[in-house]
């Protein structure tokens, strides 16, 4: 049975190998830990297979780990790669190894996260986060019709590094809410006085509730909670819920994987906006294919600084005007 | 006296006593003196200090006796885990595993109960178990191997996340879903409302288990060789401690809190989130050294701990009530670990 | 009269070194048997073999005339032997009380003791008080004191005193007075000689002359791996001794021990 399995192995990857002269591929992730990337990586190496490139996959060990980072870099480039998946962790430490992977011959693509510059990267594949929060607060303020003058708002964001997805989805939200971001980079730099505060969930549940019960220390009558990512959110539901309020409360959150989809149709979570790893890896992959066979290097959506690989909201309680998915749906759509 | 060589003959006339306590002149030689027979003062000084001044800072909302137990709710799971890393500390020894052993013991569990259907109380025990299996780990490999302890442990923290990755597979288990099939997991989230205070049951299980500990460590014979081998393990193993025998003990016992905790954490954050507590180790060991128990063993009482998971927890919420930043919150942490020890350190020159 | 212990040609090699070299050894009832020798010459080693700390790779260990096979000192302090180290082995930030009591605790009587394991904290302080206080070391201020607070003298009475308390065979001490002034030599010494007044016969490892010729009734002498002879104290001089341990001068024949 072993034999059996080693000769086919070994049939595979020299079928492979004859037909595209062996196209190397990196994915190169910021953790192992979240689903997001477990499930990006799922896409690419299901990708990978079906177009015959052989991917390595590389994580950092908790995010922020650049280190990680460029020493895989620095694999991929020694090991030929015709093209380079990545998540950068610090959208501008890993730069001067970026290029020499480029000067090396391969094709770059961030997914998920833009490095800034973008152009450092030949491509961006990405959610547009920044759309994702405007989506997510539209629906808050239009959910809320004229109680929107009069919410109590609390921001759950990430952590205190403030990196882009962190500012983009928190101000997005802001933003699509109807209030004025002052400097689209920074949190907390607003003064409506609808927002109680912000605070830090490590994108986790154990975050989101202490991050919860901390904002309503300020102010107990907060009725609409913006949360970096689903956990978050649902941990931001048990701190409300020990306090007999979880019925009152809005709350909104980014992501789209199926527990929080779960949530959705359960009424933890009011709306969501769903991002696609899947999407991102795959096409990605296919970029690398296409680039290695053509030359030809992916396009940047019109208008953007990336390509979009879209955001659907997520909600069971649907705004005329804004289209929207309903949790049913989205299961079918979700990933983790 | 008879025997007495002549070149000590002149010893008759001297004085006859063999030592002398010289007396205390200043009054900081004094303090230094009572701190060092009594080493949790410092913690419990400073934590009615920093409730003073939060009070003052950030006002009567900050001092209700409900934002003092929501104190405790959020310190609750670290608390736990500083019990646990105290037992270690005493014996000199440092554990990095313990959140990683707590949050792998809730996935089981979670795993167990939720996924698989096995009942409640049975899962609850067999992560229990695992708990302590997961501290024989620690202790066999730093008694028999004679490894350090730090480096042992540091090798286990990541040999107990990568097996929480692999059987939670990144994913939290939701609320809803223990709600439904196991909801003893979530026991320790009960709560009873005392006159505004809102105390849950893991607030209770975290002073319980210091209780017991704080009992054991020093009513106890076993208590007393776990001192005896932090102070000096040499001198221990040659008064008649089975040193190895209880260093595996302190690990076992130690790998069982940190399971308790992982059921306790539960009912904390409501799902079982493999992701959460990451930097609980840490935190569990800000939180003995803020508590006064010396990180090279054998001084300081687990009651230290818990006060130090309070101060830390009044800091969080004092200074976020009184709007300050995140970042100044770490700030703040990291002055108070360096004084802590700095104020270790003094009161242990009293001996010198 | 049967030793209380006997070595008979006893061997422990350490690879190539020969620490024991079929040496014997005798320990005779109620006397100060003082074990001297050059650095090197192994006389550490005899008696890490006779407590257990060491076991022999040959011989035969015979403690009041019964074969022993001690694989630890525990087991050894088990059957009432005694040991006081260099260093003492005590641990400084205990009480006095918890480090005569080490690893032989005394619980509370009834339900306390036997299912909550509750220490009887006052009946051994009472005890170690009652020690000490035999022994005229009640100089310390208190019983709860931790032993790092002590002077070096009073730590070496503490080490001494636990070892009083509990031997019922004898007791071993390691350089007792190389950590000590005069004064306070010279009250271990007194300790000392209070110990043999009571009965149990001790073992004396000592580097200092004038201390071993003062209280011993016998001198061990150890040369290149085993007993050279043993001689009495009132028969030769301290030159006389050294020349035999550093080989300058052939012993006395033996006479039987």
């Amino acid at each position: 049975m072993k034999n059996l399995m080693t000769s086919s192995v070994i049939a595979l990857t020299t079928m492979a190998g004859a037909a595209y002269a062996d196209i190397n591929a990196c994915l190169i992730t910021k953790t192992d830990t979240n689903p997001f990337f477990v499930k990006m990586k799922e896409g690419a190496t299901a990708a990978a297979k079906e177009n015959g490139i052989n991917l390595s996959t590389f994580a950092g060990k908790i995010d922020g780990d650049v280190e990680s980072q460029i020493a895989a870099v620095e694999t991929c480039i020694a090991s030929g790669a015709k093209g380079i998946l990545i998540t950068p962790t610090d959208s501008r430490a890993l730069t001067p190894v970026i290029s020499q992977a480029r000067d090396a011959g391969a094709l770059v693509i961030a997914l998920d996260t833009p490095f800034e510059p973008a152009n450092v990267a030949d491509a961006t594949f990405a959610t547009d986060n920044f759309k994702a929060g405007v989506l997510i607060g539209e629906w808050a303020a239009a959910k809320l019709g004229d109680e929107a003058a009069n919410a109590k708002i609390a921001l759950l964001d990430l952590n205190a590094s403030e990196i882009s997805v962190d500012y983009l989805r928190n101000n997005g939200f802001l933003q699509g809410f109807g209030i004025d971001i002052k400097d689209p980079t920074d949190i907390g730099d607003e003064d409506d006085p609808r927002i109680v505060g912000n605070d830090v969930t490590n994108g986790n549940e154990e975050g989101g509730r202490t991050a919860m019960e901390n904002l309503m220390q300020i102010d107990p009558e907060i009725n609409v909670v913006y949360t970096i990512n689903e956990p978050a959110a649902a941990g931001a539901y048990e701190a409300l819920k020990s306090v007999g309020r979880e019925n009152d409360v809005m709350i909104v959150s980014v992501d789209g994987g199926c527990p929080g989809v779960q949530n959705i149709s359960e009424g933890v979570i009011g709306a969501t906006s769903m991002q696609f790893p899947l999407l991102m890896a795959s096409l990605g992959i296919d970029a690398i294919k296409t680039w290695a066979e053509t030359g030809a290097k992916p396009r940047n959506t019109e208008g953007l600084d990336f390509y979009n690989t879209g955001v659907e909201l997520i909600t069971d309680e649907p705004i005329d005007g804004i289209p929207s998915l309903t949790s049913a749906e989205g299961l079918g759509k979700c990933w983790g | 006296m008879t025997t007495k060589p002549g070149y000590e003959q002149v010893l008759d006339g001297s004085d006859t006593q063999v030592a002398r306590f010289e007396t205390r002149h200043t009054l900081l030689k004094r303090v230094q003196h009572i701190l060092h027979n009594n080493p949790t003062f410092v913690p419990v000084i400073v934590l009615i200090l920093s409730l003073a001044v939060f009070w003052i800072i950030a006002g009567g909302r900050f001092f209700s006796a409900f934002n003092l137990s929501l104190i405790m709710q959020q310190v609750s799971i670290i608390g736990i885990l500083a019990a646990a890393q105290s037992l270690i500390i005493i014996t000199a020894g440092i554990d990095l595993s313990v959140a990683a052993i707590m949050i792998l013991m809730s996935v089981i569990m979670g795993n167990l109960a939720v996924h698989m259907g096995v009942p409640a109380p049975i899962a609850i025990i067999v992560g229990c178990a695992g708990g302590m299996l997961a501290g024989a780990m620690n202790g066999l490999l730093i008694t028999k191997i004679k490894l350090p302890p730090f480096i042992t442990t540091l090798g286990t923290w990541s040999i107990f996340f990568a097996l929480n990755l692999w059987l939670s597979g990144a994913q939290s288990i939701r609320s809803q879903d223990i709600d439904e099939h196991a909801g003893l997991l979530k026991f320790f989230g009960n709560a009873v409302n005392i006159g505004g205070a809102r105390i849950t049951f893991g607030v209770i299980l975290m002073i319980l288990i210091f209780i017991v500990l704080w009992y054991m460590l020093n009513k106890t014979a076993w208590g007393r060789h776990v001192y005896a081998i932090g102070d000096d393990m040499e001198a221990a193993e040659m008064s008649g401690i089975r040193t190895e025998r209880t260093l595996v003990s302190v690990y076992m016992l130690a790998g069982l809190v940190c399971a308790i905790a992982g059921w306790a954490s539960i009912g904390r954050v409501g799902s079982i989130s493999p992701q959460s507590f990451y930097e609980g180790n840490l935190q569990s060991i800000t939180a003995v050294v803020i508590g006064g128990i010396s990180l090279f063993g054998g001084r300081g009482s687990i009651m230290g701990a818990l006060f130090g998971a309070l101060i830390v927890g009044v800091f969080q919420s004092g200074l976020r009530m009184a709007g300050v930043d995140v970042l100044w919150q770490v700030f703040a942490i990291g002055w108070l670990i360096i004084i802590a020890v700095a104020i270790d350190q003094w009161i242990r020159r009293v001996s010198a | 009269m049967t030793p209380v212990v006997q070595a008979k040609g006893v061997v422990k090699r350490y690879g190539h070194v020969t620490a024991i070299d079929h040496s014997d050894f005798e320990l005779l009832p109620g006397e100060i048997l003082a074990v001297i020798g050059d650095n090197g010459a192994g006389k550490s080693s005899i008696v890490k073999a006779i407590c257990g700390a060491t076991s022999p790779d040959a011989g035969e260990i015979l403690i009041e005339g019964k074969q022993v096979n001690f694989s630890s000192p525990i087991e050894a302090r088990e059957l009432g032997i005694e040991i006081v180290y260099q260093n003492l082995a005590l641990s400084p930030a205990l009480s006095i009380a918890d480090n005569m009591f080490t690893g032989r605790e005394l619980r509370k009587p009834g339900f306390l003791g036997k299912y909550l394991r509750m220490l009887d904290k006052q009946a051994m302080e009472r005890f170690a008080r009652e020690k000490l206080t035999e022994l005229g070391l009640m100089t310390v201020q208190s019983i709860k004191q931790p032993v790092e607070t002590l002077s070096g003298g009073q730590r070496q009475g503490v080490a001494v005193a636990r070892a009083a308390a509990f031997a019922t065979k004898f007791i071993i001490m390691d350089e007792p007075t190389a950590a000590l002034g005069v004064k306070e030599s010279r009250k271990v010494l007194e300790l000392i000689k209070d110990v043999r007044a009571r009965g149990i016969p001790i073992i004396l490892i000592s580097h200092n002359m004038p201390h071993v010729f003062e209280v011993a009734d016998r001198i061990h002498i150890h040369r290149l791996g085993k007993r050279l002879c043993t001689i009495n104290p009132k028969d030769y001089t301290m030159s006389d001794a050294v020349a035999f341990m550093t080989g300058a001068k052939e012993p006395p024949a033996q006479d039987a021990a």
